[in-house]
């Protein structure tokens, strides 16, 4: 099967680029909850604040970072389709979050 | 509740995973993982939705302002918690050829949300009459 980019093998459901701009939403939601996390803690001006506020733009950036090594093993496909998120890679993503609602808890209370 | 642990162990030993029946297409795993990041945006929502609580709700009580934001961080950690857990039960599934596993999970969080949001506005009224 040959597509419009004429790649052979090109999946025409188009997958892999659905799924590379799921992550990059994904990352603007980050973007979005660590901007948050950071007036919060500007706001707060104490010394948790001072410690949380950088450990916020230090998750976002990690999560950054594991959006943009997944979304290159999508973009480097081989003919058989791309290779499965692994379970390690899932489970980071799903603890940083985790990890910011941590410091979001700490802000708050 | 050994099932928990086991499916929290697979979140860190994939080779687990990949050793159990054959290898599905790789669309039907990149949809579950578009699933799972849906989920994942979702308890970002509501993480960024505490923030929002704590900071643009200033004339509410301090007891309201907390709770408030403490029950949207709670779910947010439960949601991006079961995002991981239903998408490796997910992926378990169809390496087996079986069913994909069903959840109570949605009409939970449906429910909790609405309950939040009316609070909410119950809240936010009386205190702007108060």
């Amino acid at each position: 099967m040959t597509g419009p980019a004429g790649r052979p093998g090109r999946d025409p459901g188009l997958q892999p680029e659905r799924t590379r701009l799921a992550w990059r939403r994904t990352t603007l939601s980050c973007t979005v909850a660590a901007v948050l996390a950071v007036r919060t803690a500007l706001h707060h001006g104490s010394v948790s604040g001072y410690v949380v506020g950088p450990a916020c733009c230090a998750l976002w950036a990690a999560f950054l970072a594991l959006a943009q090594v997944r979304i290159r093993a999508l973009a480097s496909a081989p003919a058989a389709g791309p290779r499965r998120l692994p379970a390690r890679h899932a489970a980071l993503a799903a603890l940083g979050t985790v990890a910011l609602a941590v410091c979001a808890a700490v802000l708050v209370v | 509740m050994s099932d928990l642990v086991r499916n929290v162990r697979s979140w860190f030993v994939p080779e687990e995973v990949r050793g159990e029946g054959s290898t599905p297409d790789y669309r039907f795993s990149l949809a579950n993982e578009r699933t799972f990041l849906a989920w994942l945006r979702t308890a970002l929502a509501l993480i960024g939705g505490g923030f929002a609580v704590d900071q643009f709700l200033p004339d509410l009580g301090r007891p309201w302002r907390l709770g408030l934001a403490l029950a949207l961080l709670g779910a947010g950690v439960l949601c991006a918690l079961r995002a991981v857990n239903h998408w490796v039960r997910c992926e378990r599934a169809m390496r087996r050829g079986e069913d994909l596993p069903v959840s109570r999970f949605p009409a939970l969080l449906g429910l909790v949300i609405g309950a939040v949001a009316v609070v909410m506005v119950v809240v936010v009224m009386l205190g702007r009459e108060g």
